[in-house]
């Protein structure tokens, strides 16, 4: 690792003016799991490291008005094992309990995470169908942005120069719907998905109401699928209905091929994972 | 004004010690602890924080040491596998991995213990789904793991 340039503000003010004053030759650090990779690897060649982990206020689950307002230092961890975030939306505590390993946990930070961008990571296709949204925080004010627009390609999300992350926002989801994360894993326990799915769905009298359906490691970001969720969207749900729904994906993916499977592979699986997501949420199995 | 090969001083209490050491701003906590401690007993394996044999606990978590700055961890509480013992006496995770041959070439049992050492403390009596979970993320390449869960499970209550 280059040596750098060590800065630990203790006021999110004096963080971003560090951010402002050394401009892209500054990076910013929380829990480390991804950036002290990067660094030890030469991906990143930063001669300034802004650490975020003496900052207050940003570290912790509340609830306003309905929705889930979690720090951007919190821990994936504490998210996952949190009662206020397990009985708002269980599908977001499912899907932080299921990055790499307690130790990796422990460490990676919410704002971290989603910042690094890397399309296999498992809390992204949950908030992109629970409809969340993120806190950006500059010293120009600040900016609320969807899950959704979070992702611009691989590595690489939507935050300007001298923003930060400060804040998750989870609303609630619509009343009875059902929600299932899928996490494909050929390999071992602990890696990232090969092809990840999360799904929302509201069935009344067997007619498919709201459809949110959304994948990971499939793209070079996280997706949602359109036209999946077009497919079913006030329809009869039918295990045809389903079927063919599912096929819909195929077109919407652009998976890389690497050690986890061949592009062609990972899109016939994010068929599969699909359809069975699909059949879970709609009520077709339990 | 400050350059790139500053020394930064951190404050930490390792194994209940309180320590004050100089270390640049990309020393990682396992070289922290190996090179300007000689605190040994941790080792380095993969360098990516997958692999456990790192495992230290800062602030009573379990936590890859390879991927920690020194400086992030200024003001930790830290505990490696040199604090486990009571002085001359063995842990009983130590002792156990020594009787039922959870003590294979070595590389990884520091960070098995140190990781099962967390496990037993927050859940003192653990099923063998939770062993195996908790236990996930700390790899033996003698692929002893039956030997490292009977060894957990027999220290356990």
């Amino acid at each position: 690792m280059r040596d750098f340039i060590y800065h630990a503000p203790t006021t999110i003010d004096e963080a971003l003016a560090l951010l402002d004053e050394h401009g892209e030759d500054a990076r910013p650090i929380a829990g480390g799991t991804a950036m002290v990779n990067l660094m030890k690897q030469n991906m990143v060649l930063a001669d300034h490291l802004v650490s975020l982990g003496k900052l207050p206020g940003l570290r912790g689950v509340s609830q306003t008005d309905g929705s889930l307002h979690i720090g951007a230092l919190t821990r994936h961890r504490e998210v996952e094992l949190s009662p206020e975030v397990q009985a708002h939306s269980p599908l977001l505590a499912e899907a932080y309990s299921r990055v790499a390993t307690v130790r990796i946990r422990n460490m990676a930070t919410v704002g971290g995470g989603l910042t690094h961008a890397d399309p296999a990571q498992d809390p992204p296709p949950s908030l992109m169908v629970l409809d969340a949204h993120v806190v950006l925080t500059s010293s120009k004010g600040t900016r609320e942005l969807p899950v959704k627009d979070l992702f611009v390609d691989y590595y690489e999300s939507a935050l300007e120069p001298g923003e930060l992350l400060t804040e998750l926002v989870v609303p609630q989801s619509p009343k009875g719907a059902k929600t299932v994360y899928l996490k494909f894993l050929p390999r071992t326990e602990d890696d990232y998905a090969t092809v990840s799915v999360a799904a929302l769905a509201t069935v009344e009298n067997g007619v498919c109401q709201e459809i949110r359906v959304a994948l990971g490691a499939v793209a070079p970001t996280p997706i949602r699928a359109t036209a999946v969720e077009a497919a079913l969207q006030g329809q009869q749900v039918t295990p045809d209905a389903v079927r063919a729904a599912a096929e819909a994906v195929a077109d919407q993916v652009d998976p890389l091929t690497d050690f986890r499977g061949s592009d062609d592979y990972k899109r016939d699986m994010a068929v599969v994972f699909t359809r069975r997501a699909l059949e879970q949420v709609l009520g077709l199995t339990s | 004004m400050t350059t790139a090969d500053a020394l930064y001083t951190v404050n930490m209490t390792i194994n209940g010690q309180p320590h004050q050491i100089q270390v640049p701003a990309r020393r990682t906590l396992v070289d922290m602890l190996r090179y300007d401690l000689d605190m040994t007993g941790t080792k380095e394996t993969c360098s990516v924080g997958v692999c456990g044999a790192c495992t230290v606990l800062i602030d009573g978590e379990i936590a890859a040491s390879c991927i920690t700055l020194a400086v992030q961890a200024d003001g930790a509480d830290i505990t490696t596998i040199e604090g486990v013992a009571n002085g001359e006496a063995l842990h009983p995770l130590q002792q156990s991995f020594i009787d039922h041959g959870g003590f294979q070439c070595g590389i990884c049992t520091s960070g098995q213990i140190v990781a099962a050492k967390s496990l037993l403390d927050s859940n003192p009596s653990p099923t063998e789904d939770e062993v195996k979970e908790w236990m996930m993320g700390n790899l033996c390449r003698c692929t002893g793991y039956y030997q490292i869960i009977e060894s957990i499970l027999k220290a356990s209550k």
